[in-house]
């Protein structure tokens, strides 16, 4: 593919194609490597019938109660199905969009530990259909689902989750799609881009194919697009 | 004092825990109260902090005006970096929890049994969804599991019990408690009084605990700071 066919004049021209139906990843943890902008494209968008993968519906604290984050999605209508590993609010105070839409019935949330969330998507980009786990055995969400014990220790069977497209945040792109992640950006990015079909990705930065390494010592990108 | 606040402070309660930390261990803390443990001084021993975005090796709170807006620990905090830290995505920071190489997990809780289980993602049985976060992996996953807590909640009841009325987040995993109104171990046995607070007496400890308790004839006090 060329590179130059990678890269777009707005973050609504990079979303145009999703379709309705498809499953989304939106990388980031506590805000940093979130994908604000693609967050609010993909509401303006308006692809419904969406699956929704993030570690949680909510950008953050510091970030206002309608997003950018899921929230707009949410309250679009948009969303058919969230799995996530917070899927209601850890404070009294606190108020999710999406306990509305859950409550009436609107949206499926599928509470996933998040260690079990992120290896489920590792899973998938590295071509593993299932996996098992000790994590949450013995709790409400092992209940009617299958367990195996290995060497005397009860593990809890989980597929893998592909997705269809990741929507993820980088700090420097080249046109090759390599990308490189500062400090903690890089969270669930680099495995929900391993994990879809594809990956789009909104950049500080965007570098022009830097030349092949030579000698000892090569060029180290956080994640090979 | 009102009677909630009976006891130790919540920077004592963890500064006791802090003390069970080994040297070169690397340690994981939940939201809220655990995360007081860091400001434990650990002197000569050296303690690696875990967060579950993947940063191994943070330090202290950054000051005000010199965050990094791309380094936050798993509570969102500003954190710093310590010479020698490094930071791995989600899958690999799992991976390091899930191999049993997180020596131990501090987390707080809403309820701890007297043989281990706990509960700290649902907030009643009631709750649609809940937040679990990295809680059921740590959990289940952590050489050793410390619990933070209150003695008691708000209303009065105790949150050590004989079994989890809120669904539980893992299975006799709990070795330590600590609450303002001691610290407490759990055996094959059940669950023991091993230190108790200064100004608080056996009678009450029991008084405000829902399970049986294993007491010595003579508790010593709470391990403090000097």
């Amino acid at each position: 593919m060329s590179a130059k066919s990678k890269t777009y004049a707005s973050f609504d021209d990079a979303v145009h194609d999703i379709p309705d139906g498809a499953t989304i990843g939106f990388g980031g943890f506590a805000v940093v490597g979130m994908p604000i902008n693609l967050y609010e494209a993909v509401a303006k968008q308006g692809a419904k019938n969406l699956t929704c993968v993030s570690n949680s519906t909510r950008g953050g604290a510091t970030l206002p109660a309608n997003g950018p984050d899921m929230g707009q999605m949410i309250a679009n209508g948009q969303v058919k199905k969230v799995i996530c590993a917070f899927t209601a609010p850890t404070r009294a105070s606190q108020r999710l969009v999406l306990t509305e839409y859950v409550e009436k019935g609107l949206i499926e949330a599928e509470l996933t530990p998040q260690g079990t969330l992120a290896e489920r998507m590792r899973a998938a980009g590295a071509g593993i259909p299932a996996f098992y786990t000790p994590a949450a055995v013995g709790t409400e969400l092992a209940e009617g689902r299958e367990t195996r014990f290995f060497n005397g220790r009860e593990y809890l069977l989980e597929h893998a989750l592909p997705l269809d497209y990741a929507c993820i945040r980088a700090y420097q792109a080249d046109t090759a799609g390599n990308l490189r992640f500062r400090r903690s950006q890089r969270n669930f990015n680099p495995i929900m881009a391993m994990a879809a079909r594809v990956t789009i990705v909104e950049v500080h930065r965007l570098v022009k194919i830097p030349p092949a390494p030579q000698g000892w010592w090569p060029q180290r990108p956080g994640s090979v697009g | 004092m009102s009677e909630r606040a009976k006891g130790l402070s919540r920077q004592q309660m963890c500064d006791r825990l802090a003390m069970e930390f080994g040297d070169g261990w690397i340690v994981n803390l939940g939201i809220g109260i655990p995360t007081l443990c860091s400001n434990f001084d650990f002197g000569d021993k050296e303690i690696i902090f875990h967060s579950e975005n993947g940063v191994i090796g943070y330090g202290p709170l950054a000051a005000t005006g010199k965050e990094d807006l791309h380094l936050v620990n798993a509570g969102g905090q500003h954190v710093t970096l310590r010479p020698g830290a490094a930071i791995v995505h989600h899958a690999d920071s799992f991976a390091l929890i899930r191999a049993g190489r997180l020596d131990v997990t501090v987390l707080g809780a809403y309820e701890v049994a007297e043989n281990g289980d706990f509960a700290n993602w649902k907030i009643s049985a009631k709750q649609q969804g809940g937040g679990i976060g990295g809680a059921m992996d740590l959990a289940a996953c952590a050489k050793h599991v410390f619990v933070a807590m209150e003695h008691q909640t708000r209303d009065g009841r105790p949150r050590l019990v004989e079994r989890c009325a809120i669904p539980a987040t893992a299975r006799g995993v709990v070795d330590l408690v600590v609450t303002n109104f001691g610290l407490f171990e759990v055996t094959k046995a059940g669950l023991a009084l091993r230190e108790i607070a200064p100004g608080v007496t056996v009678d009450e400890v029991k008084a405000a605990t829902g399970c049986n308790l294993i007491i010595s004839r003579e508790v010593p006090p709470v391990r403090m700071v000097a």
